[in-house]
């Protein structure tokens, strides 16, 4: 094979994985920008809605069809829970404060599911095929290219939904001034419910998308971590930021792993985020905070 | 109140304990620390000196983020960088052991420095996560600087040897680890009474108008993450003279996170809070074993639950002191205090 | 370090400003300013909302870095130097937003002041080692002798800021920068929010600064009561030029300051302030401590 054939397939499944990380950025930059919000615990979200999908499909015998669902909506509830007993509590404390909230919140949630289900990872069950789908002549994992596919749909009705639909647009107010929505008479606080809830939800699908190519266990969550260079990296109010640099950091860990070797991925990658902090410290696409006396 | 001129009663006015009841506590705490090793047995003597270390590390993180508000998630890697500099030094030089923790001290310093550059640039959360592409950077030269770190196997410790006797058990470790440790939190306490310790609270109260009133932002900036790093340094070195085994896997992410609840729970930005956090966050887990070890006979599989348990009330204790008791347990001893006023001493 | 470079030198400065512009992006927020501040004297820098005054303030302290022109203290350039190298120098301020520290007690913020003036390092404040400790000492007791006691707040030196009211914390903060031993005081808005009597106060307390300290003052101002009471000079800015200098009754009487003024809001309200009958809380609106806040 091909030198040149194999740099195209790794290229390919590096877009795959970053499609995922677009869509996991794209659960974190949704909460920050409307509730200012850094939540670190986006990871063990994600992996909650792995275990909430074997729960479901495995524990109960659901079909597959009937279990995402279930898992994107535990994956809500779970959000609206947390947004409505720990966030709510620190609005108005220091960014750094609630960041913390929901570093501990990462912990409770591993504790909680190793306590139910057990440290050991686990595959889920199958339900995308395993068939390979080749693009001329390169070949690309099936569920790879499903994953792809799934987080590309899903991204596009995000931004459609931003656009036109009347809880985008107030999330959108929200997000450029509190106040000023506030005295429009957007509900801001059931817009930060509504952030919550489909951010924690869309964590929870790419939890199911993620587990499904590599099977679960309690320490998925370091998936977040590349998540969260995505968004450094991207802008932590930025959609396109988390769409783009999903991409890339894909890319990279991608190309970092396979020409480097694996434990070279998270050096390369946080590498690059000390360089694009240094040089853009607001991100690529973030709003520059300007200060004054 | 009306504080005369001279000049002994500034001198009062500004000691570290200004009334006789918190002499006297300090005195009984003193003396408690001189004699409990006399009582305590091995497994109580073990906690003592993991709590001294711990104590230290979380004074020095105390010192950058909590009065100088720069949060960094990086406080367990400076510590392996202060273990392997010890580990290093005692394997290969054979140098003397309070040469080879102060060494560690400060090669984890400049370490510090180092990763305190972006600080200049980068704020708040952005900085945080930039202390955990260090860590992971670090982390990466651990296990692949073969030559200095013996990679993922590690580095393997003799016993420190201090004046002449080899440091084998707890108690002789005690008697060494809590007087450094004791140094290091009055070094802390002392800044915080120059003009030091005033730039650092200035620069988290509001870094910009620090500037404009006369404080270099790069200077003390840098001297925090320096001197929070040499603290977490020596630390890692009598970590390493504890455990006497050094790897890449001994000062997880999670350890830095652990230094991090310690402040909030003590209480950040207080000396008391940095003591208090890091003596309780390291004996929560012990209790929780005992609560364990008390359930097994009726609940079979108690044991297995033990980690899963304690995994989730460190992050419940995060949690619960951020919501309900933010200024952390340094602010119960406050309260408790002002209740009690000048108690024993009459007003 | 910045210790090193305070000059020794004592006593009231001059400070003359030449040409100088500043824009951000397309705004252009000043366009070849020029004035001086003499020794000892009180000199008022106003002007309507946004007419560039903070900003000028911003580039004499040197946290606002001007395209074009010069700042000259004592004859020496400094437009180059860094904040706290100025601070060392002797340029002190106070801000139009409270910029008091809230976790320190009012004698800390004070002694913040004080700052590029000592000499204290890292190893002797750890060990707070004979040095350390004398020159915090002898600190304690000026602040005492020559600032709590002057402008009488004594009582509240033990108190955390955030405590205070917004009167007192304005005090707080001109004590801050009488600690920084100024040779040149930048007040930005000293009376602004007040109440008349906090307003006749603190009005009180600047002349005795330029009284007994002799400092040099620079200070902006809405209160024009205020500003024709105690000013020596006056200096009119307006979108970033000035249109106007001279003694208090010149510039009060001049038409192009009447001009700007009414171009800027209520005639009614502004001609009343022109006259120096009101002596009320200025113009600009609720002060507001947290516009930085978000980015803690
Ligand atoms: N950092 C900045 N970035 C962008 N524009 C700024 C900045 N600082 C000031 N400006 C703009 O420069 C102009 C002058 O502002 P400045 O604060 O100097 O006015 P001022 O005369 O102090 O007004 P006020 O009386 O309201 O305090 C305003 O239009 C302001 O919006
Ligand atoms: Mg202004």
């Amino acid at each position: 094979m091909s030198d040149l054939l194999f740099f195209f397939e790794v290229t390919l499944a590096g877009l795959g994985s970053g499609a995922l990380l677009s869509l996991t950025a794209l659960a974190f930059v949704l909460i920050y920008k409307a509730t200012r919000v850094i939540n670190l615990a986006v990871g063990e979200m994600l992996m909650l809605g792995g275990y909430l999908f074997f729960a479901f499909a495995a524990g109960f015998g659901l079909p597959a069809w009937a279990a995402i669902p279930l898992a994107i909506a535990g994956g809500g509830l779970v959000g609206a829970v947390v947004e409505r007993g720990l966030i709510r509590p620190m609005l108005g404390e220091s960014p750094i404060a609630v960041f913390m909230v929901t570093i501990g919140l990462g912990s409770i949630l591993v504790g909680l599911v190793e306590l139910i289900w057990g440290t050991d990872p686990r595959a889920l069950p199958a339900f995308m095929g395993n068939t390979p789908i080749f693009i001329g002549e390169a070949y690309v994992s099936r569920k790879i290219a499903i994953a792809f596919a799934v987080a590309a749909v899903v991204i596009a009705v995000f931004l459609v939904l931003f656009r036109y639909w009347r809880g985008g647009v107030a999330l959108r107010a929200t997000a450029t001034d509190q106040a000023a929505a506030y005295s429009c008479g957007i509900n801001v606080p059931g817009v930060f419910s509504l952030a919550w809830v489909i951010g924690c939800g869309t964590a929870a699908g790419a939890g199911v998308l993620l587990g499904s190519i590599g099977g679960i266990s309690p320490a998925m969550g370091v998936f977040g971590l590349s998540a969260l260079v995505v968004v450094i990296v991207g802008g932590l109010d930025s959609v396109a930021g988390a769409l783009v640099g999903g991409l890339v950091i894909g890319l990279i860990e991608a190309w970092a792993g396979t020409y480097l070797g694996g434990e070279f991925k998270l050096v390369t990658t946080f590498g690059l985020l000390l360089v694009a902090l240094m040089i853009r410290p607001y991100g690529l696409f973030g709003t520059t905070e300007i200060e004054r006396l | 109140m009306k504080i005369g001129t001279a000049k002994h009663s500034y001198q009062a006015d500004e000691a570290l304990l200004t009334t006789r009841p918190q002499r006297l506590w300090m005195g009984l705490f003193a003396l408690g620390l001189c004699i409990a090793p006399f009582m305590l047995d091995n497994y109580w003597l073990y906690l003592a000196c993991l709590v001294a270390i711990n104590v230290a590390s979380a004074t020095g993180l105390n010192i950058l983020t909590g009065y100088t508000g720069l949060v960094s998630l990086g406080q367990a890697a400076f510590m392996a960088v202060g273990a392997y500099t010890v580990g290093w030094m005692q394997l290969r030089l054979g140098t003397p052991f309070l040469l080879n923790i102060v060494a560690g001290g400060i090669v984890a310093a400049a370490v510090g420095l180092l990763v305190g550059l972006p600080s200049l640039r980068v704020k708040g959360l952005y900085l945080a996560i930039a202390t955990i592409a260090a860590s992971i950077i670090l982390h990466f030269v651990f296990v692949n600087w073969q030559s200095v770190t013996n990679g993922n196997s590690g580095l393997t410790l003799t016993p420190a040897t201090f004046l002449g006797t080899p440091l084998t058990d707890y108690k002789q470790l005690y008697f060494v680890f809590v007087p450094i440790t004791a140094l290091m939190v009055l070094g802390a306490a002392n800044l915080f009474r120059t003009r030091v310790g005033r730039a650092f609270i200035a620069i988290r109260d509001r870094d910009i108008s620090a500037e404009v009133l006369g404080i270099s932002l790069l200077r003390y900036k840098l001297t925090s993450f320096a001197i929070s790093s040499f603290y977490a340094g020596v630390a890692g070195g009598m970590w390493a003279y504890f455990f006497r085994v050094v790897t890449p896997e001994s000062f997880p992410f999670v350890y830095s996170i652990f230094f991090l609840a310690a402040i909030i729970v003590g209480g950040m930005g207080t000396i008391l809070g940095a003591i208090l956090g890091a003596v309780f966050m390291t004996l929560v887990p012990e209790l929780l074993r005992f609560g364990i070890d008390w359930l097994t006979p009726v609940l079979p599989n108690a044991a297995a639950m033990l980690s899963p348990v304690r995994t989730i009330v460190f992050g419940l204790l995060i949690v619960g002191f951020l919501i309900f008791e933010p200024k952390g347990l340094a602010e119960i001893v406050q309260r408790t205090r002002r209740y009690f006023h000048l108690w024993p001493f009459k007003k | 370090m910045t210790g090193a470079l305070d000059s020794g030198a004592t006593g009231a400065a001059r400070l003359e400003v030449e040409d100088l512009s500043l824009s951000f992006g397309g705004l252009k927020a000043l366009r070849g300013v020029s004035f001086s501040a003499e020794p000892g004297s009180i000199t008022a820098l106003i002007g309507p909302n946004g007419a560039g005054k903070t900003s000028m303030f911003n580039c004499i302290s040197g946290f606002y870095k001007p395209q074009k022109g010069s700042v000259r203290f004592d004859g020496r350039d400094v437009t180059r130097m860094h904040p706290p190298e100025r601070a060392a120098l002797g340029f002190a301020r106070t801000f139009q937003n409270i910029a008091l520290f809230r976790g320190m007690t009012v004698l800390d913020n004070i002694k913040l002041g004080r700052h590029a003036h000592m000499k204290t390092g890292l190893l002797q404040a750890l060990a707070y080692w004979g040095p350390a400790q004398r020159e915090e000492m002898e600190l304690r007791a000026e602040v005492e002798r020559r600032i709590i006691d002057f402008l009488e707040i004594d009582h509240i030196r033990n108190m955390p800021v955030a405590a205070l009211s917004y009167g007192l914390q304005k005090r707080v903060e001109l004590a801050r920068a009488l600690a920084m031993r100024p040779r040149i005081l930048l007040l930005d808005e000293p009376v602004a929010g007040m109440n008349r009597e906090e307003t006749e106060d603190m009005a009180r307390f600047i002349l005795d600064v330029k009284e007994e300290w002799g400092t040099t003052i620079l200070m902006v101002e809405h209160d024009m009561g205020m500003v024709m009471d105690i000013s020596d000079h006056v200096v009119v800015l307006n979108f970033g030029e000035v249109i106007a200098r001279g003694l208090p009754h010149e510039v009060q009487a001049d038409p192009h300051v009447t001009e700007a003024y009414l171009g800027s809001g209520d005639p009614a309200a502004l001609m009343a302030r022109l006259k120096g009958e009101t002596g009320t809380t200025g113009n600009s609106g609720a002060p507001t401590d947290d516009r930085r806040e978000d980015v803690a």
